[in-house]
C-alpha cells in the first residue's frame, strides 16, 4: 500500500465512525443535533480521502457536479416547508437511486473487461435497484404531490407482472456475470428497473405511503450497497447497509402499526374501492353535525383535552392553529397532550416533525402504547384530520379492512370532536362509525379555520 | 486467504446488525429525521460518482457529473434539512408560551 492509499482507507474507516456515531446520536432529541453533525464530518472526511486517490484524473466534472448539487441542495433544504416533508424525502430517494445507477451504467461502460463475475452480479444489481429506486421514487413523490391520483392502479395479472420483472431482472443479472460483453443484457436490466419502479408503486394507495417511502429509503441503502461490492469499497457497503437496515426497519414497524403484512402493503391494492352494498347503508345513520359554538363549550367545561392529529392537520397546514388552540386551553388550566399514530400523515414522524415545527414541546406528544389507556380519564378529545387511526371498527369489525390495526380508544373519553373536511370516507374508503356515535360532535369544513375559531370562542367566552 | 468479496459480505453483515441495533433505539417522534439522515448517509455514493466523474473515461465523466450533482444535493440537502428539522425539537416551549407555569404557581 502506497502511504497516500493508506490515508484514503483511514479516512474511510474514521468516516463509517461518524456515521455509526451518527445515527446512535438519533436515539434522542438531545443528542440528534450532535449526532448528525458528526455525520457531516464523517462526510467530509470521506469525500476529501476520495479526491486524494490516484485513480482521479481530472477535476472540472467533479467541481462542476458539487457546486451545482451543493446550490440546488442549499435551496431546497432551506426553502421547502415541514408540510412537504414527505416529498422532499421521496424526491431526495430519487436523485440518490439516479446516482447510484448512472455510476453503475458509467462503471460497466468502463471496466466490463476487468470485473470479476462477482462485481457484475453488483453492478447489475446496483444499476437494476438504482433506477427502480429512480422512477419508483418519482412516483410516490408524484403521489404525494397529486400529479398522479392516490387511489391504487390496478389491473389483470399486475402482480404476477411485476413479480416477473423482478426474477426476470434477477435471471438476468446472473446470465450477464457469464456474458460480460453483452451490454444489450445490461440496459435490458437497467430498463427492467426503470419500468418495476413505475409498475410496482402504481398499485400502492396513497395512505400506504409511508411504507413505500420506507421501502424506497432502503433500496437506495441497498443500492450503494451493490456499488460498494462492485467497486470493492467498504464505505460504501457500511453507509448502504445502515441506510438499508434504517428503511427495512421503518417499513416493518409501519406495517405492524397497520396490522398488515409487508406483502399485504405491496401487493394488496389497499383501498382500491368501498363495494357499494356495503358502504350504503351505512351512510343513512344519523351524525351530530356541531358548530364551532357547541364544540367551544364542550373545551371549556373539560379539564383534560387531546388531540390527535391526522395527515388532514398536514393538508390544511393547522399545526400552529393547533398549539395556538392548545395553548389556550392551557391558560384555562387544562391537560393538553398529543397523540401521535405510527402511520399518521405521509411518512414515519410526520406528524411529530409538524408539531415541533409549531413549537409545541416533544414532551407533550405521546405514542399509541403510552397514551391509550389515557382516552377514558380524557374530558374531550380532538380530532384533526385523523380517521382510520381512530376507527373503532379496527377492533370490533372482523369484516373491516383494517380490523386488527392498533387504533386509539377516543371513544372511550367523554365527549370527541371530530375535525373533517366533509362526511367523505378517507383515503382507505373505509366507514368510520366512530362520527355516528352519540358523545362525537363533527365539525366540518377547513381545519384551520375551525382552530381558528375555536381560539376566538374560547377568548369571546371568558369563564 | 479469504477473498475480498466474502470479506465484503462480511463487512456488510456486520454493517446490517450494527444498523438495525443502532436504528431500533431511535424513537418515533425522530423518525423523518432519521429518514432525511439516512438519506444524507446514502449520499455516501458521492465516493464512487466522484471516482467515475474523475477517471479518464468520456461517457463515465458526463454520467459522473451528473451523478455527483444528485448524491450532492442529496449529502448537502439531506444534512442541512435534518438539521433544520432537529433545530425544532424543543423540550420547553418558547417563553411567551409559559403562563401555564405562571398560572400553576
Amino acid at each position: 500500500m502506497t502511504p497516500t492509499a493508506v490515508i484514503v482507507s483511514l479516512c474511510y474507516v474514521v468516516a463509517a465512525a461518524l456515521f455509526i456515531f451518527c445515527l446512535r446520536g438519533l436515539s434522542g432529541p438531545q443528542t440528534a443535533r450532535r449526532g448528525v453533525m458528526l455525520g457531516e464530518v464523517g462526510m467530509l472526511i470521506a469525500v476529501i480521502g476520495t479526491l486524494l486517490q490516484r485513480d482521479i484524473v481530472r477535476y472540472d466534472w467533479i467541481l462542476g457536479g458539487i457546486v451545482l448539487g451543493s446550490a440546488i441542495g442549499v435551496a431546497i433544504s432551506a426553502w421547502i416547508p415541514m408540510t412537504k416533508m414527505p416529498e422532499r424525502i421521496a424526491f431526495s430517494h430519487a436523485f440518490g437511486g439516479l446516482a447510484t445507477a448512472l455510476v453503475g451504467v458509467a462503471e460497466y461502460m468502463r471496466e466490463v473487461d476487468h470485473l470479476t463475475q462477482f462485481k457484475l452480479v453488483a453492478l447489475g444489481l446496483e444499476t437494476f435497484l438504482g433506477f427502480l429506486t429512480f422512477t419508483g421514487s418519482l412516483m410516490a413523490y408524484g403521489k404525494l404531490q397529486g400529479f398522479i391520483t392516490g387511489a391504487p392502479v390496478t389491473w389483470k395479472f399486475q402482480n404476477y407482472m411485476n413479480i416477473g420483472a423482478f426474477f426476470g431482472a434477477i435471471v438476468a443479472i446472473v446470465y450477464l456475470s457469464f456474458n460480460r460483453e453483452l451490454s444489450t443484457v445490461f440496459f435490458g436490466i437497467a430498463g427492467t428497473g426503470l419500468v418495476l419502479g413505475v409498475m410496482a408503486v402504481l398499485p400502492i394507495g396513497g395512505a400506504d405511503m409511508p411504507v413505500v417511502i420506507s421501502l424506497l429509503n432502503s433500496y437506495a441503502g441497498l443500492a450503494a450497497c451493490a456499488t460498494g461490492f462492485a467497486l470493492g469499497s467498504q464505505i460504501l457497503i457500511i453507509s448502504g447497509a445502515l441506510d438499508g437496515s434504517s428503511g427495512i426497519l421503518l417499513s416493518l414497524l409501519m406495517s405492524k402499526a397497520m396490522n398488515r403484512s409487508f406483502a399485504n402493503v405491496l401487493f394488496g391494492a389497499f383501498g382500491t374501492a368501498l363495494e357499494p352494498g356495503k358502504g350504503s347503508p351505512q351512510l343513512a345513520k344519523s351524525y351530530n353535525e356541531a358548530t364551532v359554538e357547541d364544540a367551544g363549550a364542550v373545551l371549556k367545561a373539560s379539564q383534560s383535552v387531546i388531540f390527535v392529529p391526522g395527515y388532514g392537520m398536514a393538508v390544511s397546514q393547522a399545526q400552529h392553529a393547533v398549539r395556538d388552540l392548545a395553548a389556550s386551553l392551557e391558560r384555562r388550566g387544562v391537560d393538553v397532550k398529543y397523540a401521535i399514530h405510527p402511520v399518521a400523515g405521509r411518512m414515519p414522524g410526520h406528524m411529530n416533525v409538524l408539531l415541533a415545527e409549531a413549537n409545541v414541546a416533544y414532551d407533550k406528544l405521546f405514542d399509541l402504547d403510552d397514551i391509550n389507556d389515557d382516552f377514558a380519564r380524557t374530558d374531550a378529545v380532538v380530532i384533526v384530520g385523523a380517521n382510520d387511526v381512530v376507527n373503532p371498527a379496527a377492533k370490533k369489525d372482523p369484516s373491516s379492512p383494517i380490523y386488527g390495526m392498533p387504533v386509539f380508544n377516543v371513544e372511550q373519553s367523554r365527549s370527541v370532536i371530530v375535525l373533517k373536511r366533509s362526511m367523505n370516507p378517507g383515503f382507505s374508503g373505509v366507514e368510520n362509525e366512530l362520527f355516528f356515535q352519540p358523545n362525537t360532535m363533527m365539525v366540518l369544513g377547513d381545519a384551520k379555520k375551525t382552530l381558528l375559531a375555536m381560539i376566538h370562542e374560547l377568548k369571546e367566552g371568558g369563564h | 486467504m479469504t477473498a475480498d468479496w466474502v470479506f465484503n459480505l462480511y463487512v456488510f453483515m456486520l454493517a446490517t446488525f450494527v444498523g438495525y441495533q443502532v436504528i431500533s433505539r431511535v424513537p418515533p417522534l425522530l423518525h423523518t429525521p432519521l429518514m432525511s439522515g439516512t438519506n444524507a448517509i446514502s449520499g455516501i455514493s458521492l465516493v464512487a460518482s466522484l471516482l467515475a466523474a474523475g477517471s479518464n473515461h468520456r461517457l463515465s465523466q458526463i454520467l459522473g457529473f451528473v451523478a455527483v450533482t444528485c448524491a450532492t444535493i442529496n449529502v448537502v440537502g439531506g444534512f442541512l434539512i435534518t438539521d433544520r428539522m432537529l433545530r425544532m425539537f424543543r423540550k420547553k416551549p418558547d417563553a411567551a408560551k409559559s403562563p401555564k407555569q405562571a398560572g400553576k404557581s
